[in-house]
């Protein structure tokens, strides 16, 4: 018998292989299925040739569209991040003041819990078109919904961990002679921004899904426009490639939130190897 | 000139868990507090700190109530979570000037810090740290983490210190280090100590007065009926340290008898 296969670990050049393994699986997959169908149908729009897929990314990246002049990637992009930075930016903002309130001061949390307790159970999608008819159909909806549907979580992802905090740490605060306010500026707000930055990671998922099911439903241009908008023409050579693009936007946000984390907290990770 | 502690009670809901605490501890008296687990040795520390009110009874520092939230005046070392981990050792030592000098940003910059590096500095160095003044909590040892904390408590001069345990996690050499430590910085500021000890060897080497804490009466249908008090309340008279302390403690008594006749 060998050992336990929970405490074997694979070497680094042998994780690197497998974790490369299932997206080069995926790629052969689809270069298979995609030329099966074109040698029996060659205009089979579903899974577009890999030149295609290539023409259509030269198309929307590098070519002024026909009818308003411009690199519709990029705009796209410009339009799509811009409502995302705002909606996170002002959830963030809010989760930092409203969470360290409801978990610090005991009336704040008495006055303010139960209503952001109810209102993170309205499902966002449900009010969208209220949105759309207070806020109108341009950007200000769309960053609303963002913010609605990820700021309850952040907030009381933020009053709960201040309330986790080892109540020592606050007592021992007083006991040194800070004030509420240098209790908040020197112990509460250091301690919590990494985990904030963590929580903001974690809601860039649902933050991308709610901007994308808006722009669907009403927009003129972003990348969720797009994609549902070639869709009526079975573009699959914009859409897979919008996808991916998507994607890798996605992930460099959150490496780069970790990154950021990592660099101003060194605290977190000194000593801990 | 001493801190009274008049006929205290604590109850939690029915249960009792102090009761009838009389005693008066003369300034710059080092009283080392046993007991049996769970009788409410942190519950009498936390009164004091002003965590916790008394349910009945008073607690008097030169004769003015104690205040009912921590302040500057008493100190205190918990035996975990004693230090700020996202702070050096210097950040440490230095937060509680900044509380103190910088009301609004709780911060001090520029020509102000490198002033108040001066202050820290020394502290540090009276706990034997100074070679880790740039180190964060997580990269000193245990005994290390705890001196910081004592340094960190004693920069703004409390009158009171308290101490929960400090030493329970620590080996005996550190430990034994640890008490010369103690007693060093005691006797240089004379402030009055209260320190929670499972380990009754070490109450008696360190300190000048053993308060032990137990149950006098038991119900074994409800045992929450009764409190903890003070069984024994041991004066270590043939402690050299004592003596100096009782008798300013007297002189004032007199003096303040004799302000009031006057
Ligand atoms: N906040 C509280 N609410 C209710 N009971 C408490 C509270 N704090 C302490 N107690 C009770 O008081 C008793 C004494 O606790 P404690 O002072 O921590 O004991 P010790 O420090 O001597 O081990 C315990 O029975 C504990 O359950
Ligand atoms: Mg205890």
């Amino acid at each position: 018998m060998g050992r336990r296969i929970i405490n074997r670990h694979p070497a680094r050049g042998s994780a690197l292989v497998l974790g490369v393994l299932p997206f080069l699986a995926l790629a052969v997959l689809y270069v298979t299925f995609s030329s099966l169908r074109l040698a029996e149908n060659p205009d089979d729009k579903l899974l577009p040739a890999l030149s295609s897929i290539g023409d259509a990314i030269h198309r929307m990246a590098f070519e002024p569209d026909q009818r308003s002049g411009r690199y519709l990637l990029w705009a796209d992009t410009a339009a799509s991040l811009t409502r995302l930075a705002w909606g996170l930016g002002i959830a963030t903002l809010m989760a930092l003041v409203t969470g360290i309130a409801v978990g610090l001061v005991p009336y704040v949390r008495a006055w303010l819990a139960p209503l952001i307790g109810v209102i993170s159970l309205v499902p966002p999608m449900a009010i969208l078109p209220i949105l759309f008819i207070v806020f109108g159909l341009d950007d200000l909806s769309k960053v609303v919904l963002i913010v609605i549907g990820i700021a309850p979580f952040l907030i009381r992802d933020m009053s709960m961990r201040v309330m986790e905090m080892p109540n020592e740490l606050l007592i021992k605060a007083q006991a040194l002679g800070a004030s509420t306010w240098q209790i908040v500026v020197r112990i509460i707000l250091p301690q919590m921004l990494p985990r904030l930055i963590d929580s903001v990671r974690l809601s860039l998922g649902p933050a991308w899904l709610f901007l994308i099911a808006a722009e669907g439903i009403a927009a003129t241009e972003g990348l969720g426009y797009r994609i549902f908008l070639v869709r009526r023409y079975l573009a699959m050579d914009v859409i897979l490639p919008y996808v991916a693009w998507i994607t890798l936007i996605a992930f460099l946000m959150d490496w780069g939130l970790r990154r950021l984390s990592r660099r101003i907290f060194p605290w977190i990770s000194r000593g801990m190897a | 000139m001493s801190l009274l502690i008049d006929n205290v009670w604590k109850e939690y809901g029915d249960q009792i868990v102090l009761e009838r605490l009389n005693m008066e501890i003369p300034t710059g008296e080092f009283c080392a507090v046993v007991g049996p687990s769970g009788c409410g040795k942190t519950t009498f520390l936390r009164m004091l700190l002003g965590m916790e009110k008394p349910t009945r009874g008073a607690m008097l520092l030169d004769g003015k109530p104690l205040p009912d939230e921590p302040g500057p005046d008493r100190g205190i070392v918990f035996q975990r979570y004693s230090v700020y981990p996202h702070l050096t050792v210097l950040d440490n030592v230095m937060l509680p000037l900044e509380f103190e000098r910088s009301r609004f940003f709780g911060r001090f910059f520029g020509a102000e810090r490198r002033r108040a590096i001066g202050d820290a500095r020394s502290c540090i160095a009276s706990v034997g740290l100074e070679h880790a003044m740039d180190k964060y909590p997580s990269e000193l040892s245990g005994g290390m983490q705890q001196r910081l904390a004592i340094a960190q408590t004693l920069v703004r001069r409390p009158k009171i210190l308290l101490l929960d345990e400090p030493f329970g996690a620590l080996d005996p050499g550190t430990k034994s280090q640890m008490h010369d430590l103690l007693l060093k910085l005691w006797q240089e500021e004379g402030m009055t100590v209260f320190m929670i000890t499972h380990d009754l060897h070490e109450g008696f080497k360190l300190a000048t007065r053993v308060l032990s804490f137990d149950k006098t009466r038991r119900d074994p249908q409800a045992p929450g009926a009764y409190g903890a008090t003070v069984i024994y309340d041991l004066p270590l008279d043939d402690k050299a340290e004592r003596k100096p302390i009782v008798e300013k403690w007297k002189r004032r008594t007199l003096e303040t008898q004799a302000g009031m006749v006057h």
